[in-house]
Order: C-alpha cells, then structure tokens, then sequence
C-alpha cells in the first residue's frame, strides 16, 4: 500500500533522513520506534509532504506521492495524527470531528461520528466541550478520532502514548488493534513506547540517525537482544 | 496612558498589601509623571506677536497625583473583590448569556436600528452620528473575518476601505457609474486587492505579518496621494454622485426625471437623504453580518477558524491553507470595499487624508476589543468607540483624555473583550450534553 524508497529529507544543511526505505501492506499494524531525534516524526512528515523528500520516491497504491502537497496526499486517503496531538483548543469536541470530515465533504459525517463515539465513549460524554480543556488521554483521542473521521486508506499516528498515563496507554493501544481488526485499516505507528508498540505491531522498524538498522515482524524485534538493549530494557 | 501596563496582573488575590500597592503606585505615578512634564507641563502661548512658553507645574501635579491614587484605589478595588478568577467568571457568565442568546439580542437592536429615525431621538444629528456607528460596525464585521476568524492579523485594512471608496468615486467620474452600479466593482476590486496582498504574506506569522499588512495600507495611501494624475492626489475626488432610490434621486429638483419627495408626494426635505443613508448602511451592515454568520457555520468558516488554532493540524486534516487564507482575505476586503463605497458616496468627497492608518487602528480596536470573532461584541465595541468620543464632546480637551480612559478599563476589566464567548458552530442530538463553562 505504502512504499518508501530511499529517501532522504533535509533541514537546510542537516540530512534528517539518510535513504530509508519501508513497507506498509494492506491491513497492517507497522510500527516505527527509535530514539529521539532518531527521524521517526520526520519520516511521518516527509509521507504527508511537509517537509518534501529531498530524494527518493514515496508511493501509495503505485502512486507517486513524493511530490503532492500536504492536503492533496491527504485527499488521496492518508489519514495524519500528529505529534502532540494538535487538535483545535477553542473548537468543540464535535468542531474538531467535523474539521476531520472536511476532506470528504462531510458526506458521512453522522454515521461516523458515531463509530467514533463507539470507539472512545469519552469523547460522547465531552460532545460540546472545547478541546483545550479536554485531559490529555481525551485529546489523543480526539486526535486519533478526528483522523478516522476522513474516512483514511491508510491512518499515520504520532507518538500517541505521548505524556499518557500508562492505563491510558493501555487503552488508546486498545483501541488501535480494534480500528486495525474490525475495519481493516492500514496504520503505520510512530512510537518511543517500544514495548508497547512491538506488540501490537505485525512489523515494525528501528530507526537511528535517520537510517533503518533493523527491522521484523514485531515478535522477532520484541526478542531481538539489541532491541532489547536499546529500547525495552530499563523500563516501559 | 502607558501606566496600563503595571496595573496588570499583579493585584494580588488574597489580602491587601499595602507597602507593594504603595511601591507599584508610586512607580505608575513616577512614568505619569515624566510622560506628563513634556505633555502638560509646557503651552506655548502667543505674546505680543511672539511664542512663548507657559510652565505649567500644577498640571503635572494634579495628573500625577490621580495616576498615583487611582492606581492605588484600582489595586484596593482588585483586593477587596477577592480573587480575580471570580471576577472573571462572572463577566463570562454574562458574555455568554449575551453570546447564547446572540439571536434575540440581534433581532431586537436590529428592529431597535430600524425604527430610530421615527423615534423622537432621531434627528439628524443622531442618525448622522448612527450612519458613522453602522459604518464601523460593517468594517469591524469585515475585519472580523480576517482578524477574528481566520487569526491574521491585518493592520492595513484601511486599504481596502480606501479601494472601495476610490472606485467608486473613479468609475462615477470617468464612467459616470451611479452607486448601484459601482458597488460589485468596488467590492470585487477590493477582494483583488485582499488576494494581492494576500500572496506574498501567505507565510507569515503574527508579528511578522502584522508588519507586512501595514505596509500594505500605507503604500495604498502613498499611491493615492501621490498618482495626481487619477487620483487627484491630496485634492481628493470631489462631487461624487448620491445613491438613488431605484433611480429617485434626493433633491429638490432634478433635471432627469422625478426626485424622491415628487414621486412620493411629500414635501422636499434635506433629511429623506440622510435617513436613507443611514438605512442603505443599516441594510449593507445586516448582510455582512448574515454571511458572517451563515460562513462560519459551513466548512470555509471552519476552516478559517481551525487556521487561527493550528495551520499544522489543518495540513495534517487535507485543508488547502493558502486557499483558505487567500478567500479570507478576499472575503473581508470586499466588505470593507463596500463600506468605503457608501463612504465615498455618503461624504461626496473623498481624499487620501480619509484612510490613514489610525482608521485601521480604530477597526482592528474595534474587533479586539469586541471580542474577536463575536458578532454581537463588535456591534458594541463599534457603538462605544464612535459614541463615546461625541458624548465627551461638551469636555472639550478633556474628551479624548476620557476616551483613553474608557479603553484602558475596558482592558482591564475585560482583557479578552467585551463578549468573548465563542458560540460553537455544530451541535448534535439538541444542546445540552458536556457543556462546559466558558473562560
């Protein structure tokens, strides 16, 4: 579905990304863990077009994204949670899942909305409040929702264990094994939360300085003693 | 009035400190003070054909000396009132009835605005002073757009007041367009001139954007004054043409055709013009406020408003920033294109002395300090920074001091406005579920 070949991103004169090169098949968890500033959010951001790819091909279904504008790739069906969530402080809870929907027209919007609420019953209880006051596990999900809402091909989600408490963790994992089983929907999962992430991922990758060092299905990197060093060892 | 600045946030929320409001006084009271001896403490008076200088040390005192006890009072005040969290709960509680209940206070100051002129209060001198508020009102509304929705904050909006008001006076002195004729060119111009500016800013922020906008007001106005050869340059256009009541023109006598008081059978009078003037603002101002309001209810409005929360998130969620921002601008110029029409056609006259920066300032105070992004809120901020300057009038010199003073305790005691509550634009299964109060 998604296909990353060599690619390279720069930051002026600083190459985040040195020639990676990746895999996500249809129907798939694909986890992406790594140490900070190992390129991870770069090689989110660098799939939806901002920053650009200063080399390399980034392809979804066969098609040549690498050089679409952010809201076009997002129209092709690339769905992005970003880092820290971002959703819209000042907007309600609904606001923001209507912001979601407005790639698609709205067209679904109710039905939707709904399946959203199905998945985070939270977000029902907190329907007119503005995202800013939500908690931050309220927010995440927020974001992984609003998301949904465009109705994505393929959803990228940022680091969403970000600052949670670890039963919060627990649950938006929950919750992104269910999108990916009941609906089918593609996922490729940024984390630092390697642990976590490796077990619910079919494969993953370990990024460093912007380079791919390893990679398996998320059982073999979960036994893998480097990985295990790296990234499991001391806490989760 | 630079002493706002220390008034701020200190007041502390328990007791009363006495030596702290005695120190912060003082110090408010010592910049009153150094402002106030270039300021009031000299007058230059003619003596005997010749200038003079008249000191006058008991002003510097008195001023002073209210600096530094108003100050004082203000953070006895603050103390006494308890913690001002509560204070400010309070105002958002009434903010948000007003918000809440936007429709009924709008249907009732619209149908109030309809009969004034039939009110024993509507002389001329009221309408005229009402035509001025409603002209505001329609460039707040404008602006709000730009700087309330959307988040960029425009200081030359000015320019396209100017744009307006300049095509038509131009189009009606080589075309010989009337008014109905002119106004969609001058709104569609001034839209232009939205998206002229609106290109090279796309990726500017805040401050830097401000400046840039500003910019753009003042090369306007420098164009205009100095491209004698279309615009006249300082001379101004004169004789600019009336708008007619489908093609009744207000005169006593007309040589095409009938005027408005033969038609109606009524006896001439120089009034019928000035309340139809202040009706066809009246009439322009309630449309900008229904496409406001029905804008930010569709999916362009939203998206301005998720623009001004986090441009990341709204590339993340497949929106178009540069069209979003460039309809923005383009939307709320040519409002403000329609406003400087009817003002050109409302003065008769108009030159580039009209379209100085402080008019940009005196939108953009108007949208902040309504509120940004309230409808209502900018109604009233219109209303308070037209009206209260004509009523300081028997004050004289002291009117503009007043003025002053208005404006800062509108700031401090409602730093964010004075409606700032934000009606949401979606509900689902009727209201009422997870509300939440308003900060």
């Amino acid at each position: 579905m998604l296909e990353v070949q060599d690619v390279h991103t720069h930051y002026g004169h600083i190459e985040a990304l040195k020639g990676v090169t990746l895999e996500v098949r249809r129907g798939e968890i694909v986890t992406i863990i790594g140490a900070n500033g190992a390129g991870k959010t770069t090689l989110l951001m660098t799939i939806c077009g901002d920053p650009r790819a200063s080399a390399g091909r980034i392809r979804l279904d066969g098609e040549d994204i690498t050089h679409l504008p952010t809201w076009e790739i997002v129209r092709r069906g690339v769905a992005h949670a970003p880092e820290g969530r971002r959703i819209f402080p000042r907007m309600t809870v609904l606001e923001n899942l209507k912001m979601g929907a407005t790639v698609n027209g709205e067209q679904w919007f109710e039905e939707d909305v709904e399946q959203v609420f199905a998945l985070f019953p939270r977000l029902k209880e907190r329907l007119h409040q503005r995202g800013g006051t939500l908690s931050g596990g309220e927010q995440q999900m927020l974001a992984i929702g609003r998301a949904l809402m465009a109705r994505p091909r393929l959803l990228l989600l940022d680091e969403p264990s970000l600052g949670l408490a670890p039963n919060l963790v627990q649950q938006i994992f929950r919750a992104i094994v269910e999108i990916n089983r009941s609906r089918g929907l593609t996922i490729l999962l940024v984390e630092q939360n390697a642990f976590q992430a490796l077990r619910i991922a079919h494969r993953g990758y370990v990024l460093a300085t912007g380079e791919v060092v390893l990679q398996g299905t998320g059982r073999e990197l979960l036994a893998n003693p480097e990985v295990r060093a790296a990234y499991l060892e001391g806490g989760h | 009035m630079s002493t706002v600045a220390t008034v701020g946030p200190r007041a502390t929320a328990g007791g009363f400190d006495l030596a702290r409001a005695l120190k912060e006084a003082g110090l408010a009271a010592f910049v009153a003070f150094v402002l106030f001896v270039p300021l009031a403490g000299f007058k230059l008076v003619g003596q005997e054909g010749q200038l003079a200088l008249e000191y006058r040390p008991h002003w510097v005192l008195i001023g002073t000396a209210a600096v530094f006890v108003g100050h004082l009072a203000i953070n006895f005040i603050r103390a006494m009132r308890g913690p001002s969290q509560r204070a400010r709960g309070e105002a958002g509680a009434m903010a948000r009835f007003f918000t809440v209940h936007a429709r009924w206070f709008g249907l009732a100051a619209a149908l109030l605005a309809f009969l004034l002129p039939f009110t024993p209060l509507g002389n001329r001198y009221v309408v005229d002073v009402a035509t001025t508020v409603l002209i505001y009102v329609m460039l707040g509304w404008g602006l709000n757009i730009v700087v309330g929705l959307a988040g960029l904050l425009d200081l030359g909006y000015v320019a396209f007041y100017a744009v307006g008001a300049y095509s038509y006076a131009l189009f009606a002195q080589w075309f010989g367009l009337g008014f109905w004729e002119a106004l969609p060119i001058a709104g569609v111009l001034a839209a232009i001139a939205g998206i002229l500016l609106g290109f090279p800013v796309l990726r500017l922020r805040g401050d830097y954007l401000a400046i840039v906008t500003l910019g753009f007001g003042e090369i306007i106005r420098v164009v205009l004054l100095n491209w004698y050869d279309v615009t006249n340059g300082p001379d101004g256009i004169s004789g600019i043409p009336r708008p007619t009541f489908f093609g009744l023109e207000f005169k006593r006598y007309s040589p095409d055709g009938m005027t408005f008081s033969q038609f109606f059978g009524i006896e001439y009078s120089s009034l019928h013009r000035v309340i139809f003037l202040y009706y066809l603002i009246l009439i322009l101002a309630l449309i900008t406020n229904w496409f406001v309001l029905r804008i930010r209810r569709l999916p362009i409005g939203r998206a301005w408003e998720a623009l001004r929360e986090d441009e990341i998130a709204c590339k993340a969620l497949g929106i178009n920033p540069t069209n979003t921002k460039l309809t923005a601008f383009a939307l709320g110029a040519m409002f403000g294109g329609f406003a400087g029409s009817f003002f050109a056609t409302r003065q008769g006259f108009i030159s580039p002395e009209s379209f100085t920066f402080i008019e940009s300032a005196t939108i953009l105070a108007i949208v902040v300090l309504g509120g940004m992004g309230s409808q209502i809120g900018v109604a009233l901020a219109a209303l308070v920074i037209v009206v209260l300057p004509e009523l300081g009038r028997e004050f004289e010199q002291f009117r503009m001091l007043l003025f002053g003073a208005a404006m800062v305790g509108i700031m401090v005691w409602r730093p964010r406005g004075l409606l700032a509550f934000r009606e949401p634009t979606v509900r689902l299964h009727g209201r009422g579920q997870g509300e939440e109060a308003p900060r």
